[in-house]
């Protein structure tokens, strides 16, 4: 269910992009988020994992996500 | 604590905000990030969070980085676990330690500082 939720945050945030989500340990709390967008071109690593940090801060802050890992790729 | 977080920040050369210490982690991306300073023969200074849940309060509020681990270099944000590991295989961390700290950058003995 929370798969869902983050995938459809991050869709919203990074339109036509690459999205993928994946629960870790089956548990619905420690994720895998992978992003492939334009907007990370000429980024930094840090400016990249912001990017991504701010369309899932809902989630973050409510407890949903326990642990978060990111992988974050420009186009370029 | 807030000026004491900056102090440390800007005062140490790397600064590493986990989970637990370097003898009892209590995280597997503390671990993670830990282990990438080690590889890359970084002084780590080691800032314990767990103590006080101010202390990642105000860190968080200090870096506009919502996650622990935390990793900084001479007072700049480089990152959180998957980060530091990227940034380590690559060996571009290995790259920016020498640009900041000079190339005789040496891992001396891990410092473990308390935060009150």
């Amino acid at each position: 269910m929370a798969v869902r939720t983050l995938t459809e945050l991050l869709e919203a945030a990074f339109p036509g992009d690459d999205v993928a989500v994946e629960d870790r340990t089956g548990g619905g709390d420690h994720f895998q988020v992978t992003v492939a967008s334009k907007r990370f071109d000429g980024l930094s690593l840090v400016e990249q994992h912001r990017l991504v940090y701010d369309a899932l801060a809902a989630p973050l802050a409510d407890g949903t996500i326990h642990e978060l890992r990111i992988s974050t790729k420009g186009t370029g | 604590m807030k000026d004491q977080l900056q102090q440390i920040i800007e005062g140490e050369d790397v600064v590493l905000f986990m989970k637990g210490t370097p003898q009892f982690v209590m995280c597997g991306n503390s671990q993670r990030a830990l282990d990438a300073l080690r590889r890359a023969g970084a002084p780590v200074t080691v800032v314990d969070i767990l103590p006080d849940p101010q202390i990642r309060q105000e860190l968080s509020a200090l870096s506009g980085w919502p996650t622990i681990p935390q990793v900084f270099v001479r007072g700049e944000l480089v990152g959180g676990a998957d980060i530091v590991e990227e940034l380590e295989a690559s060996g571009e961390l290995e790259r920016t330690l020498r640009e900041k700290l000079g190339d005789d950058f040496g891992a001396t003995e891990e410092r473990v500082v308390a935060v009150a």
